[in-house]
């Protein structure tokens, strides 16, 4: 990731205290983040909790309330629009095209607006795999063909930022991991990605940080690992014996040790153990023998998400918005 | 923020482009040719005769022709410009890009405005080029003042689509209301106008009367087409009750380009 001079990550997006208010509700409530360049950040939250607001507000088709949004130091509605946006590649969720036209035609109709290369569109539908179907009308074009097409667009005029929202809506298994091999290697190229989705078994482990969301505030902003010792939630112990018989030393052994919670099912045992105890439950493992295996599992990012909005509010709101 | 004109080109060639495509331009090019060419024939029958008259005669069968046919057609070519990109989703992705919505805006209607004109253009320029062999030829520029005429209230209802497009919170609202606004001023308005002069015997609304036609652009066009044939002026009650003064050519042109650009201005100051 490039940095400044003093060795500080450079910040491509900086959002300072904005707020987006609609009718009584609090879209987005004092949020500030700053989004380095070359990253890949992910915004993540219940239906309601403003992510999209915010993404629009980058892209300048909202106007906050309070607050400023910068990119590259240029407020994203100022005199220098143009060239901001020319910077930016947005896929929507839900992208949605003309169907009249194709593939191409779409590609060069955008591509022009955006004073992109024309000449570029045939090798990036061939990039996100549409190289066939570039003449084909839209209208035949499946969910995922759709969703290809959509970042294809995203990528005319070779934007050095990318906004993405549920970017693998449609995508099959095999296109979504491909989708992600492909924006690893426009972060090597120092592409900043910004991108919301639901599916967070996917990101964790794409993303450089991320940013929670909940009710319009932003909880939380790190990498997961950060996230997970912000919260501190439990380990996960999935410990293997040779023989049922090997349980009850075990049993007695972890009594002494306070922070885990095993249960014996055989000749498995699940522990969930204190973060802060896991070289104690170890080295216990270890000692009291019978062991043939451990699994270790740190909290997912669902978990970590789920545990921050448990903790963090109160619930009824969130029924009133969602 | 300033316009760029390139903005505004490559939106309008697509709105235009689109309307080749769909054969939208080939299907009013052939309601125009059809319909003017049976007036045309057909227009002099209350008189017991039939068959191409004097052109100022089939100029005002053809006024009558476009003031029913333009608006509907002006109506539902833009009614979903704005609505329509909204509803489907589109309009996230295109504001998104380096264009304002100014730009946005001036450039599908100068593309509608383009499908517009070249309909009305084929159409009736091809009825024109028919009869040019059948009168004078010196008569044909009454006939070109007809055809532009009708392109710039064609514009003006256009526009009045534009900002029913902006308004309507979706496509089913903005079609009703075009349609509304096509009952309004092509059939009601002028009943109304004729129903509070009759009941009150001129007390009420005289004076105000030839300012009232001003209000609605099927009127303006029915004025400047009316009041330039001098052999129609006499057939038209119009003549009667509206002062020659008001009848100028210029400003009657001036107050449909008011008509083009208010409603437009008003679509813009709702979009941004």
């Amino acid at each position: 990731m490039p940095t400044g001079a003093a060795g500080l990550k450079e910040n491509i997006i900086e959002i300072s205290q904005v707020s987006k208010q609609f009718g009584r509700i609090a879209a987005v409530n004092h949020a500030s983040l700053n989004i380095h360049k070359g990253e890949i950040f992910s915004l993540i939250g219940h239906n309601g909790a403003g992510k999209s607001t915010l993404f629009k507000m980058m892209l300048g088709l909202l106007q906050p309330d309070k607050g400023i949004i910068r990119i590259q130091g240029k407020a994203v509605n100022g005199k220098q629009f143009r060239q901001v946006r020319r910077q930016i590649g947005y896929l929507p969720e839900n992208v949605v095209f003309y169907d009249h036209l194709s593939g191409i035609e779409t590609l060069r109709f955008l591509g022009a607006l955006k004073g992109a290369d024309l000449n570029s569109c045939g090798a990036l539908l061939d990039q996100v795999g549409l190289l066939e179907a570039a003449r084909r009308p839209v209208r035949g074009y499946s969910k995922g063909m759709r969703q290809r097409l959509g970042f294809a667009q995203a990528l005319l005029g070779e934007p050095e930022m990318l906004l993405l929202d549920e970017p693998t809506t449609g995508l099959d298994p095999a296109g979504i991991r491909e989708f992600y091999q492909f924006l690893q290697q426009l972060k090597q190229r120092g592409v900043t990605i910004v991108l919301s989705s639901h599916n967070l078994a996917q990101i964790q482990e794409q993303v450089d940080r991320i940013a929670l969301m909940k009710l319009g505030d932003i909880l939380t902003v790190g990498s997961v690992q950060d996230l997970r010792e912000q919260l501190d939630l439990a380990l996960q112990f999935q410990v293997f014996l040779h023989t049922s018989s090997a349980g009850e030393p075990l049993r007695h052994a972890l009594m002494n040790l306070s922070g885990c919670k095993p249960r014996f099912d055989g000749k498995m045992v699940s522990i969930s153990c204190d973060r802060k105890q896991k070289m104690a439950l170890l080295a216990t493992l270890v000692n009291t023998g019978g062991v043939r295996d451990i699994h270790i599992q740190e909290p997912s990012l669902e978990d970590l998400f789920l545990g921050y909005v448990d903790e963090t509010a109160p619930a009824q709101n969130q029924t009133a918005r969602s | 923020m300033p316009v760029e004109l390139k903005q505004i080109g490559i939106i309008a060639q697509k709105e235009f482009w689109d309307r080749i495509r769909n054969r939208w331009v080939l299907a009013v090019t052939a309601i125009f040719v059809f319909f003017a060419l049976v007036i045309a024939y057909f227009g002099a029958s209350q008189e017991g005769v039939v068959g191409f008259s004097s052109i100022e005669l089939t100029i005002a069968s053809l006024v009558s022709l476009a003031i029913y046919l333009v608006p509907l057609i002006a109506l539902i070519l833009g009614y979903d410009a704005i609505v329509g990109e909204r509803e489907r989703g589109s309009l996230d992705l295109l504001l998104a890009l380096p264009v304002t919505r100014l730009e946005l805006l001036l450039g599908k209607y100068v593309g509608l405005s383009a499908a517009l004109i070249f309909s009305i253009g084929a159409g009736f320029g091809l009825v024109g080029l028919f009869l040019s062999y059948r009168i004078d030829p010196g008569a044909l520029g009454q006939y070109a003042g007809f055809m532009l005429s009708t392109i710039l209230m064609g514009m003006a209802f256009l526009s009045l689509s534009f900002l029913i497009s902006v308004f309507a919170t979706n496509k089913t609202i903005a079609s009703g209301t075009a349609i509304a606004l096509w009952f309004f001023y092509v059939l009601v308005y002028d009943l109304i106008l004729l129903g509070v002069l009759v009941v009150t015997e001129g007390q009420l609304g005289g004076d105000f009367f030839p300012f009232l036609l001003l209000l609605n652009p099927a009127d303006i066009f029915r004025i400047l087409n009316v009041f330039s044939l001098e052999q129609v002026k006499t057939l038209y009650g119009l003549a009667t009750v509206f002062p020659e003064s008001l009848a100028n050519p210029w400003l009657l042109s001036g107050s449909i380009l008011l008509w083009i650009a208010g409603p437009l201005g008003l679509a813009y100051w709702k979009f941004r």
